[in-house]
């Protein structure tokens, strides 16, 4: 394994009166891909920063390997970074660009090409040593950043939001590429996005994060299936929140009865938590359901089913789009598995939590 | 007369599928083709008549008609070489001073302390409305007082020491105040152009000390900002007169006043011949500027 082990412990830090940090603890294994993921102001890029040393908590500490390195400057650390803008250096040739680490450190200039070209090589673009920055295209600008930042063999790579200037496609390729680098190089990686897609295929874990702090990290399977926490559900993926009777460990809801997972709260009035594909709807004309809205996504389709002064979120098959045109009654049913429950919040009867789309 | 004279010369240049097109649109680009000669046709009389009615002057001769005589007496009038390195190593010790001062300054208010920007661009910009009479009457107060106070220290021999004829130092700390406004501006544009804290990080990310990253990282990318800072403030030291002269310095400027008075001719000879040497620089670090951004 060359990946180090990163710790996080009870980072802390203040922004003129905004806590970006608030006690922030999480250990990262050794070769391990960690993506830190929550909504903006989360925190997740402060305590990127502090790993890369561009920002000093007010309080906690940094280790890798053990070792305190909170104090130490950004350029004495062993860790490479890819910025979400757009870094590499206009002035140098993208050989030199990726050769930058080691004429610091000094290298000869035979052997630091060598090195350049292959790193070049290995991000799959070994003819452009020759070019500068401005004659290269988004994605090729961030791969080259990765081979910048891996030319000095760090055992932590840091990357924030790397994609996120990036056209879909390209995105999807190179999350496909930095995950293939990643395993092949075993270096462990911190990897800050706001995308819960780039997170859930890239990660070992993932690390949700809200107000700066830890709310629940687990391995993408498990953080989608059994969130611990109602903000986790709802941030990552899409839940509908619907009005059940709870009695015991079973809940009924929509005249089903259901196990419940989890924590289970005081009152008997619950929310369900149901994701929009365990939502199973079939046209049935004596019903009262009706669909509101259907948006096509080729392999499915969202519908938006009104029930009552319900609204909830369902996602089909894209082949049944046209017997599920809007207009359409439908029967409602949840397929039969455990489901999380939270106590009803005050808002209007349960509708459908925000979306949130990939961008 | 004005609106018609530019229009001639640029009608037949107008292709004829233009012409031919739909009224609106063809009259439009000539109406603004019309006011551009009006414009560069007033322009070109403001700036041109003086440097040909110069020109003139410096060529007529009553017996012989045209001569040149006044630019050939230009190497060998006295004090010509000597007023001229003066303030071209003036100039380069002003621009080395600013930039050293101002560059570091400006980055670290920049990446460190954003909230500062707007004090240091007042202090910069302070130099344009204090007149540099103002100046020349503080420095000489501090000039006098100095040395009364100071003579027991070793401060003495710095304040002797910068005011050396040879080389007066005072003149270069005058002139780096003067040049601040244009300095901060040029070097503003350039950072504002230049994402410079993204840079920083990935230089310090990749292992580069602070000096290393300035010199390999930021002043590379801020080549033709630096070009044309340095070419405001060498502008500025060569017409400088009223300091220098307050404080009885040869400067150049001050030196082509004192032969006037005796050989009108060649002082504007001189002054025509210095304005095509600063041209000459500005095609120079323009074309240094151009360079760069079809390199970068």
């Amino acid at each position: 394994m060359n990946g180090a082990k990163v710790e996080l412990r009870g980072l802390r830090r203040n922004f003129s009166g905004t806590t970006a940090l608030d006690g922030l603890d999480l250990t990262i294994e050794p070769g391990e891909l960690i993506a830190l993921l929550g909504p903006s102001g989360c925190g997740k890029t402060t305590a990127l920063r502090c790993v890369a040393g561009f920002e000093q908590p007010d309080e906690g500490a940094v280790l890798i390997d053990g070792a305190d390195i909170t104090r130490v400057p950004a350029n004495r650390r062993d860790a490479g970074m890819v910025f979400q803008s757009y870094s590499l250096f206009p002035n140098l040739s993208i050989r030199d660009n990726v050769a930058f680490g080691l004429r610091v450190r000094k290298v000869a200039a035979a052997k630091r090409h060598a090195r350049a070209q292959e790193l070049l090589e290995l991000i799959g673009l070994p003819q452009i040593g020759e070019r500068y920055p401005h004659q290269l295209s988004g994605g090729q600008q961030q791969r080259v950043a990765l081979a910048r930042a891996l030319a000095l063999e760090p055992r932590v790579l840091l990357l924030d939001e790397p994609l996120s200037a990036l056209d879909a496609k390209v995105r999807v390729t190179l999350r496909e590429e930095i995950r293939r680098l990643q395993l092949s190089l075993g270096i462990t990686t911190i990897f800050v996005t706001h995308d819960q897609e780039e997170a859930l295929s890239m990660a070992d874990r993932v690390a949700v994060l809200r107000a700066g702090r830890l709310e629940q990290v687990a391995d993408p399977a498990t953080l989608y299936d059994r969130p611990t926490t109602a903000f986790v559900a709802e941030f990552v993926g899409t839940m509908n929140r619907i009005p059940g009777k709870l009695s015991g460990r079973t809940v009924t809801v929509l005249g089903q009865d259901l196990p419940v997972e989890g924590d289970v709260p005081a009152t008997s009035d619950v929310e369900v938590l149901v994701r929009p594909e365990t939502v199973i709807v079939t046209p049935d004309p004596s019903s009262e359901a009706m669909i509101l809205v259907s948006s096509f996504r080729g392999s499915t389709s969202r519908l938006r089913v009104q029930l009552g002064d319900l609204e909830m979120l369902a996602d089909v098959p894209g082949h049944d789009t046209v017997r599920l045109a809007p207009g359409t009654r439908v029967r409602v049913e949840l397929v039969e598995r455990p489901v999380l429950v939270s106590a009803s919040s005050d808002v209007a009867a349960a509708v459908p939590v925000s979306e949130h789309d990939v961008v | 007369m004005a609106a018609l004279t530019p229009a001639g010369p640029m009608a037949p240049v107008t292709p004829p599928a233009i012409a031919a097109g739909p009224g609106g649109r063809a009259g439009r680009p000539r109406r603004i083709r019309v006011w551009r000669g009006v414009v560069l046709l007033v322009a070109a009389v403001y700036f041109l008549v003086p440097l040909i009615a110069s020109f003139t002057f410096t060529v007529k001769d009553a017996s012989k008609g045209f001569t040149l005589d006044a630019y050939g007496q230009i190497l060998s009038a006295e004090g010509f070489g000597k007023s001229l390195l003066l303030s071209l190593g003036l100039g380069v010790a002003t621009i080395v001073v600013v930039l050293l001062l101002t560059l570091p300054a400006m980055l670290a208010v920049r990446l460190s302390v954003p909230k500062l920007k707007p004090v240091l661009e007042i202090l910069c910009t302070l130099p344009l409305v204090v007149p540099p009479i103002t100046f020349v009457a503080g420095i000489t107060t501090i000039l006098q007082w100095g040395p009364d106070h100071l003579a027991d220290t070793p401060f003495f021999q710095t304040i002797i020491a910068a005011q050396n004829p040879d080389f007066p130092v005072v003149l270069v700390l005058a002139y780096v105040i003067l040049a601040l406004p244009f300095v901060y501006r040029a070097l503003d544009a350039g950072l504002g152009a230049l994402d410079a804290r993204t840079l920083v990080e990935a230089a310090r990310n990749l292992g580069a000390s602070w000096p290393h990253l300035l010199f390999r990282v930021i002043v590379p990318n801020l080549r033709s900002a630096l070009a044309s800072a340095s070419f405001l403030t060498l502008a500025l030291v060569l017409g400088e007169f009223t300091i220098a002269s307050l404080l009885h310095y040869q400067t150049f400027p001050v030196w082509i006043y004192t032969i006037s008075g005796s050989q009108a001719q060649v002082s504007v000879a001189v002054s025509v011949f210095s304005l095509l040497i600063t041209w000459l620089l500005l095609l120079v670090l323009s074309s240094a500027g151009a360079r760069q951004r079809s390199g970068s």
